[in-house]
């Protein structure tokens, strides 16, 4: 039995505290603030909301686990998203095939990659700062998007993309079940792989990592490639959510992708962090938008709430260590 | 050939600890400048100084000797005002009494230290981290840039040194920005000068330079305090010498009648007996042949063979060109000319991953921050070069992984607690033990160690070198690297000395005394 | 003269960018070479300015700051109602207020950093969330256009025309701007504070040990930066002569990318106030230019972007490194 929960433990990580606590938290006081929010309905908005955020803070994650960020992310993904959307027109818009789907998804995907192959070749290679890196290449998208779209929408898709953004399955949203996948594949990615195990050591110690015979410069490369692919996958999933793209779509969520990776319990300075807490930060941030929902308030005042949350989880893991060594101290 | 640490204890066995102390400071003759008595400090419950008595004269060059956390730096600590002792404690400096110090009144009344680190500011100018005082102070007040400029050449003029005080210090190398750290002392109208380790990163020329300029603090009536593992300075520079062990005083005992061994003994409350290892491996076959292998700047045409079984032993000064050796063959850095083989194959080597791939493992130097990765567990560290011994069906396997790790703790003896816990809670000596399983795990034919006992505690040092030994009998061929001459000597089957780039000299220990090659590494 | 070359390598490549960028643009464009142009670039970029001579201090002292532009955006509205209250008010008072409003947004980052010890960006992300969120949810997104006239009213404190045709004007933003550029100046290289920050972001622990004050510094470096927000909002209210919630939303990560193209760096220690006005002026210029040779607006974006990336590129990779069959023989690493 000990055992099992030893296993559970270690799935879970000291990182678990944190989101654990803020879940059960939200859960207590909205569901006695409001008794619509314990219902299915609560759940169905938050299962539809969750998907593009989610995805994005994949995104950020493995850039941060290194010690980077990825500021280019929301939009790498609507470059991905144009990417798609034309290949979609170019086969004949409201009339193209699955085959061009298909297609434009795969380009679209190669094209987010590519971005952040760009991003990581430069950090990897001239080691400057992650956030520079990133911050130009999202200056950079931010302003070919522009240029490409004149700053308007692009849409006009096949009706069979409808059920990708709203459509359900088993009663999931195929959204959720996209969003879910991802999280077990980025699961798998960290805690299975050469590839994660030196994403890790690479957050702590890049140069030590690299005395140990490990190719950092491919390591951080494919990080950034993978979380530019992540991108992307957020990026067709928000046009068939909201069947067009704009460069500006979800640009609130940049900064909200960090916080909940640091609200899941990742290091800042990268090394430690797990995908499960991340995941179970981001139901905590979309129950609170919903639960806020219910009571009257809108999602100004949620995000306001995000960043409160946020400062409190920090506070507290302060008070947490400092009380944890005081306590150590009279034991002893 | 054996060598023997017995000297006779007569000091402690004519007084005892306690008297000998007593002789010590009322023998000066004059009042000390600094005077400890009760000094009682608990970290979390673990006392870190058990009723510590310290004295230093007006002028003298005192050593505070002891293993890693033996209280040294917590001592040091207390008397610049950043801890606080327990009651009881009296501090008495230049004619006053104190309960503790502050950092600012330690300062005030002439009380300076020269950290491990340096404590200085890279991107600043030397005029500022030199005169940094000058901006100190709660309330801010202007600048005054030509006040310190001067106040930082008149105390490099001090020093015998001139710095172009306007550059940034970054672009002064370490020994340089030593000197820096001691120019600032002097700066603080300094009485006492505590130095924590101040050679660690100097070549021979910069230390005797600096022991030099120790010494004219000294002669100019400026005490020095000085905090270093390295006992031939030690010996060298002090007048007399105080050992701490496990938080409590031990003794104070004049320099002139020490040996580097004694205060070994004195460190560790062990006594130890050295014997040379050194075996013939000429039957075997060679492991690593290296033929005139040079990169201009830093090692010209080296030629050397490690056979199967064999350690060879290569000594030299810091700066003498053996780590960047050490990294050539790891392949980490490039050859401009010369030939590696393994095992009778030529190899160029385009990256660490192919040394490792054709045999050849480093345990490097550093291992703070290049060795091991600090904050990562136990096991990560030790699998890390390794991985794909614990794949399974493609991916990392825990149960692999943790049978792996609990396998090498088991046979390199590592004491720990859970393999999950980060390697920065280990000790020194286990620490390094992780870092050898780490490149045994990778099968190697050839390990080099890169002085691997920096930061290890003297006591454990010969539980490394009994590993060492085991496994040069189970057959790797091993290039055993290291500042300290009597490590190589009796560790070492040969001994390789590298001095600007070149072997300049080879020994067998059975054949040559440890005083012979002494002499030609010092001179 | 050298010697500054060598100690500040940044500024003096910046300036080689910038004069090599006006050089092509008055070949190539008839109205870029002209003083009226100049000074209207002045014009422009005076509330980034100020801005970035904020973060600067920040950046200085070893922090980074995510919430000054939303600050600010809180600090106009604050300012506004304020001014409401004790009816209309003028530039002393609402300077005043403006300040006030910003040290105490700034004195928020720095009492999460200092007391709890969060991590700048954490802290900093998370009161942006909580300013944007709450001056959202308040203000309901709603502009506000019915400002003091005294705040609205363009103040031209010198103007003379030029031979050429064009007028010269110093406006009130560039007064301003050139009073935080020069007393930021004076902070940081004159006063034993400023150089007090510079150590504690060079070294902390080495600051720790000569007994500076930390939380001083976090105070003073956040609360200068919420002083400058404070400041630039007004004038970007004067500017824009209204006050539109989300204006300067996402602001922050344009003057950062700016103040790091001007050599400071992110983890403290380094950086100049010089630096910091070319690495503002060198991307208005370029926005300059690029309009006056015809560009679509669309791709002023794209290619700013591209110009910091490869500037960031370069200013972090020696050329031996880019190039390095040049020194293959020699005994480069």
């Amino acid at each position: 039995m000990s055992a099992v929960v030893d296993r559970i433990k270690n799935l879970l990580g000291p990182e678990m505290a944190g989101p654990g606590l803020a879940f059960l938290a939200v859960m207590l006081v909205f569901g006695i603030a409001s008794p619509q929010f314990l219902s299915a309905a609560t759940f169905g908005s938050v299962a539809f909301q969750l998907p593009e955020l989610g995805l994005l803070t994949l995104a950020m994650l493995l850039p941060i686990l290194t010690g980077g960020l990825n500021l280019a992310i929301t939009f790498t993904a609507n470059i991905a998203g144009l990417t798609l959307a034309w290949v979609l027109q170019a086969n004949g818009g409201v009339d193209a095939g699955l085959g061009a789907f298909l297609l434009g998804s795969v380009l679209a995907i190669l094209v987010g990659a590519v971005s952040g192959v760009v991003m990581g070749l430069v950090i990897a290679f001239t080691r400057a700062h992650p956030i520079l890196v990133s911050l130009s290449m999202m200056i950079f998208l931010r302003g070919l998007g522009e240029f490409l779209t004149r700053g308007g929408d692009v849409s006009g898709f096949p009706a069979f993309l409808g059920p990708l953004g709203h459509g359900s399955f088993l009663g999931l949203p195929i959204p959720l079940i996209a969003f879910i996948v991802c999280v077990l594949a980025w699961h798998v990615l960290l805690s299975r792989t050469k590839l994660g195990f030196n994403t890790y050591m690479i957050g702590s110690n890049l140069e030590a990592t690299r005395y140990s015979g490990i190719n950092t410069r491919k390591v951080i490369v494919l990080v950034y490639a993978l979380s530019g692919a992540m991108c992307a996958i957020a990026g067709i999933i928000m046009l068939a959510r909201f069947n067009s793209v704009r460069i500006g779509h979800g640009e609130s969520y940049l900064l909200i992708t960090v916080l909940a990776c640091f609200l899941g319990g990742v290091n800042p300075f990268g090394g430690f962090g797990r995908v499960i807490p991340v995941f179970v930060a981001l139901v905590v941030l979309q129950l609170l938008s919903s639960g806020l929902n219910l009571i009257g308030a809108n999602q100004h005042l949620a995000t306001a709430v995000w960043g409160l949350l946020l400062a409190g989880v920090m506070v507290l893991r302060f008070v947490a260590t400092k009380f944890k060594i005081s306590f150590v101290r009279k034991e002893t | 050939m054996r060598f023997s640490a017995r000297i006779p204890l007569q000091l402690n066995v004519i007084y005892g600890h306690r008297h000998m102390h007593q002789l010590a400071t009322a023998g000066g003759g004059e009042r000390p400048l600094l005077s400890l008595r009760d000094i009682n400090m608990t970290f979390g419950g673990v006392r870190a100084l058990k009723n510590v008595s310290f004295d230093v004269r007006p002028g003298e060059v005192h050593c505070l000797a002891g293993e890693n956390g033996c209280g040294k730096s917590t001592l040091i600590k207390i008397i610049t005002g950043v801890y606080r002792p327990a009651d009881g404690a009296s501090i008495e400096f230049d004619g006053e009494t104190y309960s503790h110090m502050s950092p600012v009144t330690a300062q005030d009344r002439g009380i300076q230290v020269i950290w491990q680190d340096l404590a200085l500011f890279p991107e600043m100018s030397v005029a500022e981290n030199i005169a940094f005082q000058t901006v100190l102070g709660r309330w801010p007040k202007l600048v005054d840039y030509g006040r310190m400029r001067q106040i930082a050449k008149d105390a490099l003029a001090r020093l015998g040194v001139t710095l172009d005080v306007d550059l940034p210090l970054k672009e002064y190398a370490i020994a340089q920005r030593q000197i820096v750290a001691i120019a600032r002392a002097l700066v603080g109208e300094a009485k006492l000068v505590f130095m924590d380790e101040p050679t660690a990163s100097l070549t021979q020329s910069e230390t005797d330079h600096l022991l030099d300029i120790v010494r004219g603090l000294s002669a100019s009536g400026v005490a020095v305090v000085f905090v270093s593992h390295r006992l031939a300075e030690v010996l060298e520079i002090s007048s007399r010498i105080t050992v701490l062990r496990d938080g409590a005083l031990v003794g104070v005992y004049p320099a002139a009648s020490m040996t580097q061994s004694r205060i070994t003994e004195l460190m560790t409350g062990k006594t130890f007996d050295q014997q040379v290892r050194a075996k013939s491996r000429d039957g075997q076959p060679a492991v690593l042949d290296v033929k005139g292998l040079s990169r201009p700047g830093q090692f010209e045409d080296i030629s050397l063979t490690v056979r199967r079984g064999e350690t060879l032993g290569i000594t030299g000064l810091l700066g003498s060109g053996r780590t960047e050796l050490a990294l050539t063959l790891f392949g980490m850095l490039k050859p401009a000319s010369g030939s590696i083989s393994i095992e009778g194959k030529p190899i160029r080597f385009s990256s660490n991953r192919d040394a490792i791939e054709a045999g050849v493992a480093y345990l490097s130097e550093d291992r703070l921050s290049l060795g091991l990765i600090q904050p990562q567990p136990i096991a990560d560290n030790l699998v890390i070069s390794s991985l794909d011994k614990v794949l399974s069906g493609g991916l990392l396997s825990e149960e692999r992984k943790r049978s792996l790790v609990g396998r090498w703790i088991a046979d390199l003896g590592v004491k720990i607690g859970l393999q999950q816990d980060a390697i920065s809670t280990l000790s020194g000596g286990n620490q390094q033990r992780v870092a050898i399983a780490k490149w045994l795990a990778t099968d190697p034919k050839l390990l080099i160690l890169d002085a691997p006992t920096v930061g290890v505690d003297v006591g454990a040092r010969a539980g490394i070198f009994d590993i060492v030994a085991r496994l040069a009998e189970s057959g790797l061929a091993i290039i055993l690297i290291s500042d300290e001459v009597p490590e190589v000597y009796f560790n070492a089957d040969r001994v390789l000395h590298m001095a600007q780039g070149r072997i300049v000299g080879s020994y067998d220990p059975r054949t040559s005394s440890l005083g012979d090659i002494e002499g030609a590494v010092y001179a | 003269m050298p010697s500054f070359v060598r100690t500040h390598a940044t500024e003096v490549s910046l300036l080689g960018v910038i004069i090599a960028i006006c050089a092509v643009l008055s070949v190539t464009t008839a109205n870029f070479f002209s003083l009226g142009n100049a000074f209207d670039l002045l014009n422009i970029s005076s509330v980034n300015i100020i801005f970035a001579v904020g973060l600067l201090v920040v950046l200085i002292a070893g922090g980074i700051d995510i919430s000054f532009a939303v600050a600010a955006s809180v600090v106009q509205y604050g300012t506004a109602i304020a001014l409401g209250w004790i009816g209309g008010g003028g530039w002393v008072s609402g300077l005043l207020i403006a300040g006030s409003i910003g040290v105490l947004l700034g004195a928020v980052n720095a009492f999460l950093i200092h007391r709890f010890r969060v991590i700048s960006i954490v802290a900093t992300i998370s009161t942006f969330n909580i300013y944007f969120g709450l001056l959202m949810f308040f203000t309901k997104g709603v502009s506000i256009y019915d400002l003091p006239d005294w705040l609205t009213d363009r103040v031209v404190l010198f103007e003379r025309e030029m031979p050429d045709g064009t007028w010269i004007e110093i406006t009130l933003p560039v007064l301003v701007m050139a009073i935080c550029v020069i007393a930021t100046w004076v902070l940081i290289t004159r006063t034993t504070t400023g150089r007090q920050l510079y150590a504690f972001g060079d070294n902390p622990e080495g600051a720790r040990r000569f007994g500076i004050n930390i939380g001083a510094m976090q105070f003073i470096a956040f609360g200068w930066l919420g002083l400058m927000a404070g400041i630039g909002g007004l004038i970007q209210a004067h500017y824009a002569q209204e006050v539109v919630p989300n204006a300067l939303y996402g602001r922050e990560l344009d003057v950062l990318a700016a103040v790091v193209l001007g050599g400071a760096r992110l983890g403290g220690g380094k950086g100049s106030v010089l630096g910091c006005v070319l690495g503002v002026l060198l991307i208005s210029i370029t926005q300059n230019g690029l309009n006056l040779m015809g560009v679509s607006p669309f791709a002023f974006k794209m290619i700013i972007g591209a110009i910091i990336l490869v500037a960031i590129t370069l200013s972090n990779t020696s050329i031996e490194r880019l190039l390095p069959f040049l020194t293959q023989k020699g005994t480069g690493r």
